[in-house]
């Protein structure tokens, strides 16, 4: 579709500028201004160059934090994306049924997030807990408090069942968008459900499966509110992701130059995740023909 | 396809049910027991918990300040990506894809980077503690997400619709509020669902901007611990209020849900 050229068109851009200029790039400048300096106090500062970002890099609790985001990411995103896309194909594309299994696979999204972290509280805690409990009743000594081991599971699950559904919808969305023929077609050449699937479904959800990915990957990386409340980052720090213990850093210490390199580097990373991903997504694309 | 794997498709739903009805059923449950009940495994039952809530003006503020700020947000994000959105949608301009791109690459920043600069900047101009600070704060995440489905909702309508206005004589302002608005208002909704999705259920910076004044609920609730231990059935039934404005808001637009999902851009 061509749109006309129309410079004037900036004048409807301009109260968003205005907007993402208070909310994020000031913001930001001043982030990248800390990062390179020791501040004492408000006039007593130093020009300090890459120092806090070499430091940062040689922090191994950073690196530490670092690896078990990306484990976080990797699982999650493993787990997240099947098990989506499965349950967007049970999905019955019409009937009565359909906008109330849409709702309610929605509820979770609309959680606040601590009360995620709350809600699996309650439901794993060995004491008080249905899950811890019933664990335990199996023989099995269960507590997301003492052992890493559980507290992970206890985070996986509680990320599956918060984020999933976004997953199955994006999916299910791209599901209903593809034409009726293009199945009858396929049945007509006696395709079972996982041939339809892997050349008739897959390729026609590639779009929607893309924005689940990034959206997934970005949000996962971010990861802060629900471990605060679950583990607090422990047992010991076995789950203490960037943003904790950057916000540990930041609030807790006001170190604010290391803590100022840190979130500079976070963000790249974060950036260079979702660009990594997109242009893999559009190489491949490309060969495929 | 549908016959042989329908039954498999029920067993998958009905699994997927019950693990995500499982834990906000111990939820209810819990809310509906006094703290004894829960700490001693006994059975209750029990409303103490919800009224505490109301009848404590901590807890009923907290859900007036976050409704408030989450409010103000909506208003904000949705006024200022509609022009937005119809300049992208409609015309070329100088830079607009990188615009664009940059705009969405706002969504990446984690909200922990902006802990320190915002609590100063909004402190510099005197938001701090106010519902407004969040509503703004928040808008870091909703405004770039806004631009981008309420662009792909008005990409979907044709352009005849636009230039069928221009030969009837009406004028672009008349054009867009009494036109083109009531054509796209399911992606209205949608964009009013997300902005209310991820404003209402953030933590980090709802936390860092604001002191005792505007005090959001999802603090309040992490600042239960009280000289007697965790009073797990009043913060369990707090969850359960939380939940409330949510399924208010998807019920409202679950008509629209399927393509707000895919952002609009599937017909």
């Amino acid at each position: 579709m061509n749109r006309p050229q129309n410079n004037r068109a900036w004048l409807g851009v301009l109260p968003v500028l205005l907007i993402v200029a208070f909310s994020a790039v000031i913001p930001l400048m001043t982030v990248v201004n800390y990062s390179v300096q020791d501040i004492f106090d408000v006039n007593t500062r130093l020009f300090v160059g890459f120092d806090w970002y070499r430091e940062t890099l040689r922090d191994p609790r950073f690196l530490d934090a670092l690896l078990r985001q990306l484990g976080f990411s990797a699982l999650v995103l493993a787990i997240e994306l099947p098990l989506g896309i499965l349950v967007a194909r049970a999905i019955p594309r019409e009937g009565r049924w359909v906008g109330l299994i849409l709702v309610l696979l929605a509820i979770p999204l609309l959680i606040p997030w601590n009360v995620v972290g709350t809600i699996w509280q309650l439901f794993a805690r060995p004491d008080i807990g249905l899950f811890g409990q019933l664990v335990n009743g199996l023989g099995i000594e269960f507590n997301y408090t003492a052992e890493p081991l559980h507290a992970w599971v206890t985070l996986i699950m509680m990320d599956v069942w918060h984020w999933t559904s976004l997953v199955a919808l994006l999916a299910f969305s791209g599901l209903t968008a593809i034409p009726a023929a293009c199945y009858q077609a396929a049945v007509m050449d006696g395709a079972g459900s996982w041939q339809v699937f892997r050349h008739v479904e897959l390729p026609r959800l590639t779009a929607v499966l893309v924005i689940a990915v990034l959206l997934r990957l970005m949000d996962s990386f971010m990861i802060y509110t629900e471990p605060f409340v679950l583990t607090g980052g422990g047992p010991g720090n076995s789950t203490t992701f960037l943003s904790q213990y950057l916000t540990s850093m930041a609030v807790g210490q006001f170190d604010l130059g290391p803590a100022a390199a840190f979130s500079v580097l976070y963000f790249l990373a974060v950036l260079l995740l979702c660009w990594l991903f997109y242009t893999s997504v559009i190489a491949s694309d490309g060969e495929r023909g | 396809m549908r016959g042989a794997s329908s039954k498999m498709a029920i067993w998958v739903l009905g699994l997927y049910g019950l693990y995500l009805a499982a834990p906000v059923y111990w939820l209810l449950r819990l809310a509906l027991q006094s703290n004894q009940a829960i700490l001693s495994g006994e059975r209750d039952f029990t409303l103490a918990n919800f009224a505490e809530i109301f009848s404590n003006p901590v807890w009923y503020q907290g859900f007036a300040n976050s409704l408030t700020y989450v409010a103000i947000n909506t208003v904000i994000s949705v006024s200022v990506a509609l022009p937005a959105a119809y300049a992208f949608s409609r015309y070329r301009f100088l830079g607009d894809r990188h615009l664009f791109f940059w705009l969405l690459s706002n969504r990446m920043a984690p909200p922990a980077v902006f802990l320190l600069p915002f609590f100063q900047l909004y402190s510099a101009v005197g938001l701090f503690d106010t519902p407004l600070a969040v509503a703004l704060a928040h808008c870091l995440f909703t405004v770039p997400l806004s631009v981008w489905i309420l662009e792909g909702f008005m990409s979907a309508v044709p352009r005849s619709l636009d230039e069928m206005a221009r030969i009837d004589g009406h004028s672009l302002p008349y054009f867009f509020f009494r036109i083109f608005l009531p054509t796209i208002r399911g992606g209205i909704g949608v964009t009013v669902f997300f902005c209310f999705m991820f404003s209402w259920v953030e933590l980090l910076l709802a936390r860092t901007l604001t002191g005792s004044e505007a005090k959001p609920i999802v603090v309040v609730m992490t600042r239960t611990v009280s000289a007697s231990g965790i009073d797990w059935g009043v913060l369990a039934a707090a969850g359960v209020l939380t939940i409330l404005p949510g399924l208010a808001v998807v019920w409202f637009v679950r008509r629209h849900l399927v393509k707000g999902f895919a952002l609009g851009r599937v017909s």
